[in-house]
């Protein structure tokens, strides 16, 4: 009794390490090319490479940490092109994780959702709504000013139904701007790598 | 039974989804787009059908007493070794049914047709049974996501049919699945009788 169970449990042990094992390797290729993918798509740019990258962490007000990466981007001319700011924020489902580009005077380039678990049909839209010639186009914007929504207030459309959803997104786009104007990359030496 | 009526059976007198009502989580939680639908049907089935024939193989050889443990730990294999496989070979569906795919450990389904089936019949029967009760579900799965789909954002399979101003959202969130799903029901069984 004792030994069938064991048995089973030691082979399908076994074949689970040997396809972990073969699985690896495609699984970490799959996360680092959809997030080369995201800063190209942000940056508005196909050529471009990764100058730097820098973490930061803070503790916001609900004493949660924060944690911010900064990929700073130069084109194949080695010209500065700004950045891409990834920034995670509590969306109406679940964490919301978004990917701003940002050029050197701190305008929105463009953006992407890394992850989300916003409603299907209403706070997903969040992926278009805010691109350019959207209803809630942000793109050119520079949030010196924190960007809201028209129901706070502000000048963004807040995506019809998915105000929460809306107000999460701005909220990590805000967010992901202070960061980047925080951030100590050195732009002449170009490759920061710092984490604390 | 021969291999076609234990398909049928699966499909159509046993559907898990429409008769046997089995499954009903990731029935409601993932039916939010005919794709989405889809994508669960066939990797539940996937699953079902390694799990159903490597436990009718195993049957002899395990005592009654840990017969359920014996089921568990083959079906938590399978379902991480697929979990592994969509995660490294499709992103996409990793990215929009992600949660959902551990979930299939606990899916009533997979136990449910091991001691139901699997525990009583030989490993070929329990291939076709896998194979019927996994087109079975996929199909219940793209059915209610094609319905709550075409309500609720206007689309089936992506492709715009209905302008938005027509959607009724209602339908993508949880209550129109319940909603759905009772029509469906009501529905199959008319055209069963």
């Amino acid at each position: 009794m004792v030994l069938v169970l064991t048995g089973v449990a030691v082979i399908m042990g076994g074949i689970l390490a040997y396809v972990n094992h073969l699985t690896e390797e495609p699984i970490a290729d799959q996360k680092a090319k959809a997030l080369a993918d995201g800063i190209k798509t942000v940056m508005c740019v196909d050529d471009l490479q990764v100058s730097g990258t820098d973490t930061l962490k803070q503790t916001d007000a609900k004493g949660k940490e924060q944690v911010y990466v900064i990929y700073a981007t130069k084109d194949a001319q080695g010209n500065d092109l700004g950045a891409a700011v990834e920034s995670t924020t509590g969306g109406f489902g679940g964490d919301l994780k978004v990917l701003v580009g940002f050029n050197t005077e701190g305008q929105i380039l463009g953006y992407t959702l890394l992850e989300h678990a916003e409603t299907p049909g209403l706070g997903a839209k969040a992926d278009k709504w805010f691109q350019k010639g959207e209803k809630g186009d942000i793109i050119g914007l520079t949030p010196d000013q924190p960007l809201t929504v028209s129901k706070d207030g502000g000048k963004v459309d807040a995506i019809t139904a998915s105000t929460i959803t809306s107000r999460a997104f701005l909220l990590a786009v805000n967010n992901a701007y202070a960061a980047y104007k925080t951030a100590p990359i050195d732009a002449e030496s170009g490759a920061t790598t710092k984490s604390e | 039974m021969n291999a076609i009526q234990i398909i049928k059976n699966g499909i159509v007198k046993e559907n898990p989804t429409f008769v046997l009502m089995l499954g009903m989580c990731p029935t409601l939680a993932t039916t939010t787009s005919a794709i989405n639908g889809m994508s669960m049907g066939l990797a539940t089935m996937a699953v079902l059908i390694c799990t159903n024939v490597v436990i009718s193989c195993l049957k002899s050889v395990t005592p009654d007493k840990v017969r359920i443990p014996v089921f568990i730990v083959v079906i938590a294999a399978f379902v991480t070794l697929l979990q592994m496989v969509i995660k490294a070979y499709l992103p996409d569906v990793d990215a929009s049914l992600g949660l959902f795919i551990p979930l299939i450990v606990v899916n009533c389904i997979i136990l449910g047709r091991a001691e139901a089936f699997a525990a009583k019949n030989s490993p070929i029967a329990s291939l076709f049974d896998g194979i019927g009760i996994g087109l079975g579900f996929t199909f219940g799965l793209t059915l209610l996501g094609m319905c709550r789909e075409l309500l609720g954002s206007g689309s089936v399979f992506g492709f715009g049919l209905i302008p938005e101003t027509y959607n009724i959202l209602l339908f993508v969130l949880p209550p129109g699945a319940f909603i759905t799903l009772g029509f469906l029901i009501a529905i199959v069984n008319k055209l069963k009788n």
